[in-house]
């Protein structure tokens, strides 16, 4: 589904990303991992074309994306969903109009249909009847799950969650964790899951890739990182700040 | 004076990259409003956003640009007897120039500050990257319903603000001025033509293209922030203003050629 050859991208002087291989299979959860500020996010946003890498492939089902304009990026991003870290909703709309915003723009103009959908998937988010409210008077937990619902509408073959459970309590985190295993499991929707907290990498992902300096540093099965010996990601998961590792 | 030109150069540079941008997203805007369906509700509330709620600030613009310039016109003239003169020159000064340039000055800060503060405050919270996201593309979904909007709008209020400013020069030199009513009225018909009428509306919609383009692309490339939200809209009415006053000297020039003053 997804496939990352030898990724670049340098912002200013720093160099974010230095050769980024990754793969993505049909259907199944990747969790990025690793330190704030490592290029996660950067990483997901070349996925949607988001940004324009220095250098490297992006293909999407067998699609080179790299190189495609705003508009021709526009059918590849139907595909693929993605939650921003803060939500990113819409500020002067309800949260239905938010929800309802890609089947608007994708010309559903039936009122009662899009009520019905909105109302279905508040339900799947856990969220019936706050269709009314506006984003600014929702909690942080409230605007990813309204976010989601607005990314998953459409119903897209492949959904990026940018940090999905940060600033959240456990309860809210396990409540969105869960979500994304029900849209693999009952949808087969494949998610890559951009976080540092390692507890929601290991109740979602099938695989897990540490990004550190700007490479994959490791990639295996949730299994197989907490088995791992290798100092750099002991640190990491014992959250040491000591650096023995380095 | 390597050390000049080096000083020179990127400040030069980056103006020159700025207004590649202006004109990259100038003919963005005008591919999609003729090959792009067009978000008529969107475009409705610009014009009632650009078009209907400026009209307060234009009629007081006008009104009172009118009668103050009636005076001192009046002021002038009446000391070489020619009081009576004041309704042609209030009329095509307020047509050729006053109107254009100050509806323009004043949209510039009510309409493309909002613009740019509202466009940059979407940036810099990742709701225009949504939108990229969600396969909308933010050319055709911000820029071209405020774009057409502001084309409209602006001639209209232009027309209002030349109409008001005449009316307001008309009772400023009737009643409180002493003017023969009739010489007043006769002068200002013998003197304003329809060019004059026609070089105005078409600054108008000059402007409206400056401001709209200048205020979107200073909301589209905001950064850092509240405090960068903060420079982009500061800079959408500086960069705005300046420019309809650079251009009307121009235009000026050169539609005077089409439409020259004066009754010939």
């Amino acid at each position: 589904m997804i496939a990352v050859r030898s990724l670049a991208k340098k912002i200013g002087q720093q160099e974010i990303l230095r050769g980024v291989d990754l793969e993505v299979a049909t259907g199944e959860t990747l969790a990025i991992i690793g330190r704030s500020g490592g290029g996660k996010s950067v990483l997901l946003k070349h996925l949607v074309g988001l940004m324009t890498p220095d250098a490297g492939e992006i293909c999407i089902d067998g699609q080179n994306i790299i190189g495609m304009n705003e508009r021709q990026l526009g059918a590849i991003r139907k595909k693929v969903g993605i939650l921003f870290q803060g939500g990113a909703l819409f500020d002067s709309m309800t949260v239905e109009e938010n929800i309802a915003f890609p089947l608007r723009e994708a010309g559903e103009r039936d009122p009662k249909a899009l009520q019905a959908k909105v109302e279905e998937i508040l339900e799947v988010i856990e969220m019936e009847g706050q269709q009314d409210k506006m984003p600014e008077s929702l909690s942080g937990g409230m605007k990813k799950r309204v976010g989601l619902a607005r990314s998953i509408i459409r119903r897209p073959s492949c959904v990026l969650y940018d940090e999905p459970t940060s600033g959240l309590d456990p309860v809210v985190a396990d409540s969105i964790n869960r979500l994304i295993r029900r849209l693999q499991q009952r949808l087969g929707v494949t998610s890559v899951v951009v976080t540092h907290d390692m507890k929601s990498a290991f109740d979602v992902a099938n695989h897990v890739a540490y990004l550190h300096e700007g490479r994959i540093y490791f990639y295996g099965t949730p299994i197989e990182l907490q088995q791992t010996r290798d100092p750099i990601l002991q640190d990491f998961l014992l959250g040491r700040s000591d650096g023995r590792g380095d | 004076m390597v050390r000049f030109f080096n000083a020179l150069g990127a400040p030069l540079l980056s103006f020159f990259q700025y207004l590649g941008e202006l004109v990259l997203l100038a003919a963005d805007t005008f591919r999609s409003i003729f090959t792009h369906k067009l978000r008529w509700k969107l475009f409705l509330n610009q014009m009632v956003e650009i078009g209907l709620l400026s009209q307060l600030v234009v009629v007081i613009t006008g009104g009172f640009t009118g009668a103050v310039f009636a005076a001192q016109t009046f002021f002038q003239f009446n000391k070489i007897g020619m009081g009576s003169a004041t309704g042609a020159v209030v009329s095509v000064s307020i047509c050729r120039e006053l109107g254009p340039v100050l509806t323009a000055l004043m949209v510039a800060g009510r309409v493309g500050a909002a613009m740019s503060a509202e466009i940059g405050t979407m940036k810099v919270t990742e709701q225009i990257d949504a939108l990229r996201a969600l396969a909308v593309y933010p050319t055709d979904y911000l820029v071209v319903p405020r774009a057409l909007a502001m084309m409209i709008s602006m001639p209209l209020l232009v027309a209002e603000c030349i109409a008001v400013g005449i009316a307001a020069g008309y009772f400023v030199a009737i009643f409180m001025l002493d003017i023969n009513g009739t010489y007043y009225m006769a002068n200002m018909v013998k003197w304003t033509r329809s060019r004059d009428i026609i070089m105005g509306l078409s600054k108008a919609f000059c402007f409206g293209i400056l401001i709209v383009f200048i205020s979107c692309q200073k909301g589209l490339s905001a950064r850092e922030g509240a405090v960068g939200v903060g420079r982009a809209t500061t800079e959408a009415v500086v960069n705005s203003s300046l420019a309809v006053l650079i251009c009307n000297f121009f235009l000026t020039m050169l539609l005077n050629i089409i439409y020259p003053a004066g009754y010939q």
